[in-house]
């Protein structure tokens, strides 16, 4: 599993080369920068032609400002945004130029991820306010609800700005990153399997989702294959955590749309996948299994496993089967949240959000990892980009992923469950996982040691994200917190 | 009837009777932290030392007197994500997997490896003696990868259903007798936690729970990463553990409560 090709650009081919990949149907990633010498900065854009099933990487070295991509490819904003506070790099014509990732007020002394930042040196912050967007014309009667970084319940600590009149908001602007813990970084100058460690502790519920695509940039970087045994066990490891998020986030909407033993009921079905993964692995969260050339242990699922499954789906079919037939839920969700089709496009909305807008896509099966390859998978997609949509396209998955778990049981080999995986020094590997939450990107770069140089995520909450405030903005407050539910967001993915 | 309510019902009662009386915690299988076998050590080894991402394990520089017993190894359960690495790497089975997850302390010291452990300190019961059967909770996450918050929600399902011992999550600092904090402090956090914490009147507790929490865990230090709370904010229960599993949560919220022992010291638990 590699990316495809690599093409070498000048930064003055960028633009033309990703107007002419928009034209042709094609799909920009991500991008990240690193630094292949201490003083040589280079870019990476990953994208996907239309005709070609491996992913494309641009290579790029800058001479001063590059030409920013965020007018042809709006989800490239961020990236832009977070490169030029991390590497220092500007973007030329970048419609945004705000600092994404560093807050305002907080000054490094370099930027931070510059060979020649001094080790575990704090960026302090100066607690500056955040400048607001003004508010032109009837001023007096919007109000400005700055609500977190600490928030109500036990929650992921993110700022939110509202300005509105009475119910309905006239515009919503997150500030997130108070989270950023420097993830990324973290990585650099570990071997690779103390990387897996790193990587399972990035979002704590997609620990298998990032663990399985780090192994595979790893993996991709070794130019290993992973025994058959083993690819089939991540996939049922995959799944089972697809399965307790999944059952977690209908809990936690019946939660907002007041439905209380609909709340406790997803929770406690929650609870019980949960308490499945601990008796298969040893963790409530799958940690600990998966590294580079395969699984550190066997696991033994066989003879119970699929009893309690299916014991599981039981009641989580019922369960389902109201939720669905309860007017008061539906009334919350149908029409909310709206997310256009265009929209979650050109802002990059991945997972079941974008699946819920109209677009059949999954890594799963479009770009197969693991054994996906040879097991059948039908996607879940719903067009009307509702929180509703949302909803039905997770509870899709539900069925999907413990239908999934049964056939590698039924299938699951015998034999080794690891090879050697040894990455040569100076190489380099691209992973991807389908996460419960979307498309998640591991970039591996090894150095002339053999020890990890750099490591690039790309979450889906740092999508996602990115796409929310579109469905906010000229919706009301009593229904925020459903939509916000709805999208099913991490806030520690999205700020690594 | 309303339909919902009268589902509710035919779940019957899901709640686990732990810890109030004998019964299943929910915590069948889960592995915890790495049991140290000091005798089992074999001279000039360091395996479980290399392996460390956290420094959790570290080599005795000098041979202290009369310690021979106490092993060549520092062994900081305050620092362990429990990754298992050590107990994958030890050749001896000196480090070896176990299902020890109580690690709810009143002080720091009680999670570094000792011989012979200090007896645990009488926790300050007076002062408390009020919040027993009622104990608010502020929960401010400090950076954390969400692995604590999905154990804290949990913690309000219907099987550790926290309510029925008394202690609650409250939306405000105002309300709040104890901070419970996760994560290791992020630069951008540090600000909005000591705010937080000047919010809250007295008397007012803290919890450092999770690693990261108490040491700073896997993302310590680096641009942008703090080293947990000790030098943050005065500490009254530490929980370790990547992510401390909600039975663990709820042992240390009452052992901090006095409504049950401490179970961890020295750096191991009572048997």
């Amino acid at each position: 599993m590699n990316a495809g090709q690599q093409i070498a650009l000048q930064p003055a081919q960028l633009r033309q080369t990703a107007t002419r990949l928009r034209d042709s149907d094609g799909r920009m990633q991500m991008a990240y920068a690193w630094y292949p010498e201490p003083d040589r900065i280079e870019l990476r854009y990953v994208a996907t032609e239309a005709t070609q099933n491996a992913f494309a990487v641009w290579r790029c070295i800058p001479a001063g400002p590059v030409p920013s991509l965020a007018t042809i490819w709006p989800l490239m904003g961020w990236y832009e945004r977070e490169i030029t506070d991390l590497f220092g790099l500007e973007f030329s014509e970048h419609p945004q130029p705000q600092r994404l990732v560093l807050h305002d007020g907080a000054n490094p002394i370099c930027p931070p991820f510059s060979p020649k930042y001094p080790p575990d040196l704090p960026v302090q912050p100066e607690p500056v306010r955040q400048a607001v967007p003004e508010v032109v014309g009837a001023a007096a009667d919007v109000q400005l609800l700055p609500f977190g970084p600490v928030r109500a319940d036990v929650l992921e600590s993110g700022e939110f700005l509202f300005f509105y009149i009475g119910e309905a908001i006239l515009h919503y602007q997150p500030r997130l990153f108070f989270k950023h813990r420097g993830m990324e970084k973290r990585f650099e100058g570990l071997s690779a399997p103390g990387g897996v460690v790193v990587a399972e502790r990035v979002s704590g519920v997609g620990s298998v989702a990032h663990a399985l695509a780090y192994c595979q940039a790893v993996e991709a970087a070794a130019a290993c294959t992973v025994p058959r045994r083993a690819s089939y066990l991540r996939v049922l490891l995959a799944e089972l955590e697809r399965l307790y998020n999944h059952l977690y986030y209908l809990g936690h909407l019946c939660h907002t749309t007041t439905l209380k033993v609909g709340e406790a009921q997803g929770k406690l079905l929650a609870e019980r996948a949960k308490q499945i993964n601990a008796k298969l692995t040893g963790s409530r969260f799958l940690r600990s299994i998966l590294t580079a050339g395969g699984l550190r242990r066997d696991l033994a699922p066989q003879g119970w496993l699929s009893a309690e499954l299916e014991a599981l789906r039981e009641e989580y079919a019922v369960y389902a089967r109201h939720l669905e037939g309860t007017d008061s839920h539906l009334d919350r969700l149908i029409t909310t949240g709206v997310l256009d089709q265009r929209v979650a496009f050109d802002q990059g909305a991945t997972g079941p959000i974008q699946r819920a807008s109209g677009f059949d896509r999954d890594l799963r099966r479009d770009h197969p990892y693991a054994a996906y390859q040879e097991l059948p998978l039908t996607v879940p997609v719903r067009k009307s980009g509702d929180a509703h949509a949302r909803a039905q396209v997770r509870m899709a998955e539900v069925d999907e992923s413990i239908a999934l778990i049964q056939r590698v049981l039924l299938l699951l080999p015998e034999g080794p469950i690891a090879t050697e995986c040894q990455a040569p020094p100076k190489s380099e590997g691209l992973g991807w996982t389908e996460s419960p939450r979307g498309t998640l990107f591991y970039a591996v770069h090894f150095d002339d040691r053999g020890k990890l140089a750099r490591v690039k995520i790309k979450s889906p909450s740092f999508s996602n994200w990115r796409v929310f405030p579109f469905t906010v903005h000229g919706s009301n407050m009593m229904d925020y917190a459903i939509n916000e539910a709805s999208f099913g967001l991490t806030i520690a993915g999205c700020d690594r | 009837m309303p339909l919902w309510t009268l589902l509710g019902l035919m779940e019957g009662k899901q709640t686990a009777p732990w810890p109030q009386a004998d019964g299943a915690d929910g915590q069948a299988g889960v592995i915890g932290m790495p049991r140290y076998h000091p005798e089992r050590c074999t001279d000039a080894c360091q395996a479980c030392a290399d392996v460390c991402p956290t420094r959790a394990i570290t080599m005795r520089q000098t041979a202290e007197a009369g310690d021979g017993k106490a092993g060549r190894l520092n062994v900081d359960y305050g620092r362990c994500v429990v990754c298992q690495l050590c107990t994958e790497a030890c050749p001896t089975e000196a480090m070896t997997p176990s299902s020890d997850w109580a690690f709810g302390a009143a002080r720091r010291e009680d999670l570094v490896w000792r011989t012979p452990p200090s007896a645990p300190v009488a926790p300050d019961a007076k002062s408390r003696r009020s919040f027993r059967r009622s104990l608010h909770i502020r929960h401010v996450d400090a950076g954390s990868c969400n692995g604590c918050e999905s154990e804290l929600q949990a913690l309000n399902n219907p099987f550790y259903n926290l309510h029925r011992l008394g202690i609650f999550f409250t939306a405000s600092p105002r309300f709040a007798d104890l901070l419970l904090i996760t994560g290791p402090v992020t630069n951008a956090m540090l600000t909005p936690l000591r705010a937080t914490y000047e919010a809250m009147p007295e008397p007012r507790w803290v919890m450092a729970a999770g690693t990261c929490a108490v040491s700073g865990g896997i993302a310590e230090g680096g641009y942008a990463s703090g080293h947990g709370l000790d030098g943050v904010l005065p500490v009254d229960v530490y929980l370790p553990g990547c992510p401390p599993n909600p039975a663990a949560i709820i042992h240390a919220l009452l052992m901090f409560l006095d409504r049950i022992p401490q179970r961890v010291s020295g750096g191991r638990l009572d048997q």
